[in-house]
């Protein structure tokens, strides 16, 4: 366990020097702050999408959901297209990217705690009406973002497309500072939760059973992993298949239940994947991808080993 | 003990559990029999809290279910379902551990580990208790969620169906570990069973569940006799005394 962590956290530190460093061609001054930060930014959105993901999934007992299945990251793009189809680009609102971020991230947490007075509460939850529900709310917010994107000046649409597509070459860097102090007093609520997700993990009888109040840690956790998709799509766009590929790969790397091992675990794997797959955009194709058709491409694949995995199994 | 007052439960526009109210005794099996679709299973989740009632009061030794604290409750009763499909790899040591959590939050000390390995020995699982669940036979499960439930010391303890998917061997080995649980330990075991052979060679007191009410309640003699199944089952059922344990013959 402690031999898979130092190689974890030597691989991150060598990729981050390799990332600032490797072809920084003399113009220090004005590449190191630009990569620094990229790289801020690479570790916030890793590190909360390994977060939410593994916390979605301990929170449904379902190792192949993520939060975008709830629509959760529709959602935030349907945030944006409707500010910009009523305001326009140039308002306030959209112009001002730490109060947008403010306005979605509230409409989030809204959201969520709907979905969850819809479906946690009600007794006898199935967990196929809770995938369903939440693919129907993801098609619902992106046919209406895709209908007003249809209607609205095409310079604005560009405006969009900007965000519609994860990629770390254009980070929305004026709202990392508030996505730090966001994550950081996430860090701190959350931790005192560690050891409830623990029990959780067990699925829902056994956890009353242990004595957990269900409804209180489920909510929180919830509204938790609702901030964290937010930040993370607010910062790069959406990118929760990530999530699938790095829970999955923590998972089989740990094999533990101790959520403490695997919430580290998966946020140093997310970093190292996010920041090796962005060397290899940059570097070997050029910026001629983004790494979100990387992320997708070899998340697919491992997508369907799963899948025959677990069906050998049977 | 355990108060059931004027209980009830809809699903819907059917009353699963219509206005039942009970009394179980301390330090006795009590075991819940009844046809399918009975409410055995619906009563026993509301004393547990695993689901809410819709009216009534549940009363365990004074304290009122909706008002104490989940945590304290699960110091008292302790609940396992018939299906424990747990999604996490876990070894039998480390399921044991979470019946602690209750008193430890996670943070297991000596004395904790010393509970954890006393429930490993009383259900006989040394040998085999850093094994994963995945590996274990269905007996050898129902072993390791029992210990667990022992592991977290409670004075009531519910199963629901515990001798589900179990063979004979198996199934007289747990109702045993029962009635020495009972006997040596001193708890109170409230179980819902469909082998009336085994509610009656095992427990106490038996309560009999119909449509949602109580049928009939009281001791194996009062329950265990041709025209009462009848009332319950709506078949006849012969009875025979073995070795002065009462049987019932079904089959034809």
């Amino acid at each position: 366990m402690k031999a898979k962590f130092t190689v974890l956290i030597v691989l991150a530190i060598v990729l981050i020097l390799a990332f600032l460093f490797v072809d920084a061609g003399g113009n220090w001054d004005y590449i190191i702050p630009r990569r620094l930060k990229k790289i801020l930014a690479i570790v916030l959105t890793g590190g909360a999408i390994a977060y939410s993901t593994m916390v979605f999934q301990t929170i449904t007992n379902n190792r192949i959901l993520t939060p975008s299945i709830l629509g959760l990251d529709s959602l935030y793009m349907f945030i944006q297209t409707l500010v910009i189809f009523f305001f326009g680009s140039t308002n306030l609102t959209m112009a001002n990217k730490n109060i947008n971020f403010l306005i979605s991230v509230g409409l989030m947490v809204v959201f969520s705690a709907i979905l969850y007075k819809l479906l946690f509460k009600r007794e006898g939850q199935n967990i196929y009406f809770l995938l369903l529900i939440g693919l129907i709310f993801g098609t619902l917010f992106q046919s209406m973002s895709s209908f007003m994107e249809v209607l609205i000046d095409p310079n604005e649409f560009l405006t969009i497309q900007d965000r519609m597509f994860a990629s770390f070459n254009n980070v929305n860097s004026e709202i990392l500072l508030i996505s730090v102090i966001a994550m950081l007093i996430l860090a701190l609520y959350s931790a005192r939760f560690a050891k409830y997700l623990d029990v959780l993990s067990l699925g829902k009888d056994h956890a009353v059973n242990l004595g957990l109040d269900y409804d209180y840690v489920v909510k929180r956790m919830l509204v938790v992993v609702a901030i964290l998709v937010s930040i993370a799509t607010a910062l790069v766009g959406p990118i929760t298949f990530l999530g699938l590929l790095v829970a999955n790969v923590t998972q089989q790397m740990f094999k533990t239940y101790s959520h403490k091992v695997l919430l580290s675990g998966s946020i140093l794997i997310s970093i190292v994947a996010l920041i090796g797959g962005q060397l290899v955009v940059e570097r070997v194709f050029t910026f001629s991808t983004t790494i979100s058709v990387i992320i997708n491409f070899i998340g697919g694949v491992y997508f369907i080993y799963l899948l025959l995995k677990e069906n050998k199994s049977w | 003990m355990v108060e059931v007052k004027n209980v009830s439960k809809k699903y819907g526009n059917k009353h699963v559990v219509e206005n039942v109210s009970i009394q179980i005794a301390k330090g006795k099996i009590t075991s819940f029999i009844g046809p399918n679709g009975a409410g055995k299973s619906t009563l026993l989740s509301m004393i547990s809290r695993l689901i809410s009632k819709d009216s009534g009061q549940i009363v365990i030794d004074g304290h009122d279910i909706t008002q104490t604290k989940s945590n304290d409750l699960a110091k008292k009763i302790s609940i396992l379902k018939q299906s424990n499909d747990i999604s996490v790899r876990l070894t039998i040591r480390e399921l044991v551990s979470f019946g602690r959590f209750p008193y430890s939050q996670g943070r297991l000390t000596k004395e904790d580990w010393k509970y954890v390995d006393e429930a490993i020995a009383y259900m006989r699982l040394e040998d085999i208790q850093d094994k994963y669940l995945d590996q274990l036979s269905g007996g050898q499960r129902q072993r390791a969620y029992i210990a667990m439930v022992l592991a977290q010391d409670t004075e009531y303890i519910l199963l629901d169906e515990p001798l589900n998917n179990l063979d004979m061997k198996h199934s007289v080995q747990i109702m045993k570990v029962l009635r020495k649980m009972v006997d040596e330990l001193g708890k109170t075991i409230i179980i819902v069973i469909h082998d009336i052979n085994f509610a009656s060679c095992y427990s106490d007191f038996i309560v009999a569940l119909k449509d949602g009410k109580v049928v009939k309640e009281g001791t194996i003699d009062e329950i265990i006799n041709t025209p009462t199944l009848q009332e319950i089952y709506d078949m006849e059922i012969q009875v025979e005394t073995i070795n002065q344990n009462k049987i019932c013959i079904y089959f034809n």
